[in-house]
């Protein structure tokens, strides 16, 4: 298989490694070579975060720069905006329909972009938006985002369904099975 | 068995199934996972050290008393750790002695973008270099094996991209290997000059059999394709090689010092052209212009700044990767920042409202220096606050500045343990004044909250004797030693004041635990009173990612909010105010 190549970005904080470890986990399951980068150390503090995860036959680089990407996962509508080159012509974007707004924004040095829907949607990519708060409340527990974002990719990706629930669940505590079973059914089903 | 893992947590494998019986290390991104791997086997004592240096020393010591060790630094960390190195390299190995360099080209969290290959070099031992981690786990054990076969320590160097890239790795079992018996060895380990000399001669008989182990090391490979295009290339490079020239033949480089000279002329003169493909200095490239042969090297490939595909192939060119078309360079950055609540922003506050002159050290409150706080003027490496504080006040007091008086050095604790002490007792010794602050936030917090000598808990889990700050420093002479909360920042400008007046020596301790540490504890949320706040934005000064402008009027978002009242402290309308219940 052609090595599928995917972006997950956020910001510090939002989960962002962790959602990267579960497709990696699957990748591997799956039965792929698998590579995925991480950020560590004083970028985690708060600032742009991006993993990459990376599988098929044989995988080389585990960076994915521009016009490389396959998907771009990203958990803040700016962060999606900001990795789009990286997105190869006929790509896709999964973005949570959520505003963070960095410390340049706060202080009022600039504005956070109105547009960023527009500028995704004119380069002709595919973009699914995801009201990944609204889903995740409607599941039980507004922790449960990254689940129902993973989710909207997973229906992207061939891997089986239950493997993605059940290497989501792997990752979360026990008494939150029932709610992140929920909210992977609302945004797998989008 | 196939797992995922990162180079680090790789490197920690391979030392567990090589038989490794201590390791030591001070945390320091890329690196400092690999202790924290390692102390998941119980079979490998593993600890902490104050320092870089301190833990090559700890680890030479297991070495002369025959156990396998491995010591784990960043690549700024071999700076601090370069004396016994240099030593070591005369001595040898007993038991086999690895030494784990993570160097981080790009400076995704350091001061430099150093490339340790120059240390194998300048310190005459070899240097293996994996590419991923399934390579990171075997070469820690080839390092070990080398050490004890060649009688010297080994340099093993991760970058960045191989520290923190999860990738397939096979494992195996624990091998055990017995420790060594002790034996008295004057000669080895001594190294008066008249032993030095001796082992001198030593090293260079020794870098002749590894040059000759180069050129037939299986893992220095040859991956013949077309004749038209052959590439030299290492570490994480090798990776972007393969992926932007899937046809070129490649010479992979695993240990770049001692260089295969035969090897490297051998597939120079079976290609038509040439390339050399590594990150930051030409050090590969060196070698092959030593042998006169003509390549495209540092001619074309960025020294600056970590390579990836996109580089790698615009250096040459190619064309890689197709990119949808967007405008992009105008968005918002988003650079870190201390977090809502963080125990150090009350100190910057207050720096930078009395115009102090900082000069500042590493860890996450390097981030003061940043605005709206701006209250750092240096940053230089572990432990330069205290010292070129004392220096600045020298140059100050020569010239009779009055400034002299505002000049304050702040350090972490962890960075205090560190390299603060050595600094702090010169300037006591020597007479110096000034105000020390110790943001003590009770763990390593910017290299993922490890512990220190301030902790009183180990890396292996067990208690550990705990060093009180300010009664260790009161211990030094030092007569004024004041702790302060970190968000009670009229207390801490009162104090302030007081003590940089002094015309002695003072330490002030802002104490209060990190956000990320489970010792912290949030507090109900903060709301801003629309009835009250008048848009001035006194509080957007203290810089907290949880307060932004809406309109007209201050807003505080709720989630990000941890309750810590530093904005409400410096709202001069009391009109931002805490939540009753949670």
């Amino acid at each position: 298989m052609n090595t599928v190549s995917i972006v997950v970005c956020g910001v510090g904080g939002q989960g962002v490694l962790t959602a990267s470890d579960i497709i990696s986990i699957i990748a591997l399951k799956g039965g792929y070579d698998v590579k995925k980068s991480e950020v560590h150390g004083m970028s985690q503090r708060g600032g742009s975060v991006i993993s990459e995860v990376r599988f098929g036959d044989k995988v080389y680089s585990p960076l994915i720069t521009d016009g490389m990407a396959d998907y771009i996962l990203s958990f803040e509508k700016l962060e999606a905006l900001r990795n789009l080159t990286r997105l190869k012509k006929g790509g896709a974007v999964i973005s949570n329909d959520y505003e963070i707004k960095p410390a340049s924004v706060l202080m009022g040095k600039f504005d956070y972009p109105l547009d960023i829907i527009e500028r995704i949607k004119s380069t002709g990519v595919e973009l699914t938006l995801v009201d990944g708060v609204g889903l995740a409340l409607e599941a039980g527990n507004i922790r449960t985002v990254n689940t129902v974002l993973l989710a909207a990719l997973a229906r992207k990706l061939s891997f089986e369904k239950e493997l993605w629930i059940k290497s989501t669940l792997e990752r979360v505590p026990k008494k939150t099975h029932e709610v992140n079973r929920k909210a992977f059914e609302l945004g797998y089903n989008l | 068995m196939k797992k995922v893992m990162m180079g680090n947590e790789a490197v920690a494998r391979g030392a567990w199934e090589a038989g490794l019986h201590v390791a030591t290390a001070y945390p320091g991104t890329p690196s400092s996972e690999i202790l924290e791997s390692i102390s998941k086997y119980p079979e490998i004592y593993s600890e902490w050290c104050t320092n870089e240096k301190v833990a090559l020393e700890v680890a030479t010591g297991a070495s002369f008393a025959g156990a396998r060790a491995l010591v784990a630094m960043k690549h700024v960390g071999l700076n601090v750790a370069a004396d016994p190195l240099f030593s070591l390299s005369y001595i040898g190995a007993t038991g086999g002695i690895v030494i784990v360099t993570a160097d981080d080209p790009s400076m995704h969290s350091s001061q430099n973008e150093q490339d340790n290959r120059h240390y194998a070099r300048a310190a005459k031992i070899p240097v293996l270099e994996p590419s991923d981690s399934e390579e990171a786990r075997r070469f820690m054990k080839i390092a070990l094996q080398m050490s004890e076969e060649f009688d010297t320590p080994v340099l093993l160097r991760l970058t960045t991209r191989i520290s923190h890239t999860r990738t397939v790795v096979n494992t195996e079992e624990r091998k055990e290997i017995p420790i060594k018996k002790y034996e008295k060895d004057f000669k080895k380990r001594v190294i008066l000059p008249m032993n030095a000399r001796t082992l001198h001669y030593k090293v260079e008989e020794r870098t002749k059999k590894l040059r000759e182990f180069a050129n037939n090391f299986k893992e220095n490979k040859i991956e013949m394709k077309s004749k038209d295009i052959g590439i030299i290339t290492d570490s994480i490079s090798y990776q972007y090689v393969k992926e932007v020239f899937p046809l070129a033949s490649v010479l992979k480089i695993a240990m770049p010092w001692p260089f295969p000279y035969k090897l490297a002329r051998e597939f120079a003169s079976s290609v038509s052209r040439l390339l050399c493909i590594e990150e930051n200095d030409p050090f590969i490239e060196g070698y092959i212009r030593q042998l006169g042969i003509e390549v495209e090297g540092k001619d074309k490939v960025p020294m600056v700044l970590e390579l990836n595909p996109d580089r790698v192939a615009r250096s040459f060119g190619v064309d890689y990767g197709d990119p949808v078309e967007v405008k992009v360079d105008d968005l918002p950055p988003r650079p870190p920042s201390l977090c809502p609540g963080c125990p150090h922003t009350g100190f910057f506050y207050i720096a930078n409202k009395l115009k102090l002159i900082v000069t500042g050290d590493i860890g996450c409150y390097t981030l003061g220096a940043l605005p709206p706080l701006n209250a750092i003027d240096t940053c230089v490496e572990m432990g330069a606050s205290i010292t070129n504080a004392h220096g600045i006040q020298l140059a100050l007091r020569a010239e009779g500045n009055e400034d002299i008086k505002k000049v304050v050095g702040v350090i972490g604790d962890s960075t205090f343990f560190h390299s603060g002490i050595t600094g702090l007792i010169n300037t006591y010794y020597n007479g110096g004044i000034g105000t020390v602050v110790i943001l003590d936030n009770r763990t390593t917090a910017m290299t993922g909250h490890q512990g220190h000598p301030g902790i009183g808990r180990t890396l292996m889990g067990t208690p550990g004797r705990k060093i009180d700050i300010p009664k260790f420093i009161k211990g030094i002479g030092i007569e004024h030693v004041y702790t302060v909360e970190p968000y009670d920042i009229e207390r801490i400008e009162e104090v302030l004041k007081r003590e940089i007046a002094r015309d002695d020596i003072s330490v002030v301790i802002v104490k209060g635990p990190c956000v990320l540490i489970s010792e912290f504890e949030r507090k109900a949320y903060f709301y801003v009173d629309e009835d009250k706040c008048n848009g001035c934005k006194l509080c957007l000064g203290v810089g907290c990612p949880a307060i932004s402008m809406e309109g007209d009027y201050s807003r505080i978002d709720k989630y990000l909010c941890t309750g810590c009242s530093l904005c409400a402290r410096v709202c001069p309308f009391d009109a931002i105010v805490q939540k009753e219940d949670k």
